[in-house]
């Protein structure tokens, strides 16, 4: 998409927004609609935009496929660790009252470390599916579309 | 005025959906198929779930629009025309939507105050949520923590789709790149 100047310029110009609307989703699921899920599908819709426009060769520069497989995996090991560590401090698996010496407080720092497993696994395994359909297919003609 | 905003809405989505059904062109269907969730989006919002109208938004017409597109390009980008005229799927499509409507039958009343989902556990998690976890979004409350086994395992789903593409249709192996070669 190299002559597409309006469609280079606009994603230059709202891919960074995106990606701060994602972390403020993230980290703001607490108190306003969205979380994990929701963040991670939409930092993962600014790196296939930005993917799209600019080409397979440069997000992977950003985000390189073994890292994006590896970040999932983490991602997964982020929430299932968090319930772990309440095990070991003594309450149920995934009760996250143990986490803090105050009940409310341990719930909430319980969320926000799940919610960024969630968050992290959804985004780059968003990404990892994008690259597997991106690799294979030759790049389609202006004209196709 | 509520009634009114789903009646359009609703008539959007069927004409969205007509106009799906005619098309050939699969590059414009896919489009549309973004607009229909858009559009269910909207109805979400209209019907105060906003956590599920933005997931909607998000997956529905963001990224599955875009993994469409990718399989687009993968195959064809023209509906082929079907030769003869077949009666079964439409016989299907019939009595589905039959069976559906009848068990809408049973269901309560829009917005009734006697409904399961309103008498059953909803009331209990919207008293206890502040209490217990002090958190004021109470859909994140139930989904991370009163839930979040059942989120755990949806986590682990969407890991698992992953490695279901990278396994299927690679992604592991190191294989050339076709944009490897362009000099952009």
């Amino acid at each position: 998409m190299r002559h597409h100047l309006i469609l280079r310029v606009i994603t230059k110009l709202i891919a960074p927004p995106i990606i701060l609307f994602a972390l403020y989703v993230q980290f703001h699921g607490d108190y306003s609609p969205g979380g994990g899920f929701q963040a991670g599908v939409i930092f993962a819709a600014a790196l296939i935009l930005f993917g799209i426009v600019f080409g397979l060769r440069k997000v992977k520069r950003v985000l390189p496929p073994w890292l994006v497989i590896r970040l999932a995996a983490f991602g997964v090991l982020l929430y299932g660790g968090t319930g772990v560590v309440s095990l070991f401090v003594g309450k149920s698996f995934l009760d996250y009252s143990a986490l803090a010496s105050y009940p409310k407080d341990g719930q909430h720092y319980g969320i926000i470390a799940v919610e960024l497993g969630v968050g992290i696994a959804v985004a780059t395994v968003m990404v990892a599916i994008y690259y597997a359909f991106a690799s294979r297919t030759p790049r389609i003609n202006d004209e196709d579309w | 005025m509520d009634v009114l905003i789903n009646l359009v809405l609703f008539a959007m989505m069927v004409a969205t959906a007509l106009a799906i059904l005619r098309m050939r062109r699969l590059f414009a269907v896919v489009m549309l198929a973004g607009v229909f969730s858009l559009l269910s989006a909207l109805l979400f919002v209209t019907l105060d779930a906003v956590d599920v109208a933005f997931t909607e938004a998000a997956v529905g017409a963001g990224i599955s629009t875009v993994l469409m597109l990718g399989t687009m390009a993968l195959t064809s980008r023209e509906e082929k025309m079907p030769r003869k005229f077949s009666p079964l799927p439409l016989l299907v499509v019939c009595i589905t939507g039959a069976v559906l409507i009848y068990g809408t039958l049973d269901m309560p009343s829009f917005g009734s105050a006697q409904s399961p989902a309103q008498t059953h556990v909803a009331a209990q998690y919207l008293e206890r949520t502040p209490k217990d976890t002090g958190v004021p979004n109470v859909v994140t409350a139930i989904l991370a923590s009163y839930r979040g086994y059942d989120t755990f395992g949806e986590t682990v789903v969407v890991f698992t789709a992953a490695v279901g593409v990278l396994i299927l249709i690679g992604g592991f192996a190191r294989r050339r790149d076709p944009e490897e070669g362009d000099a952009d």
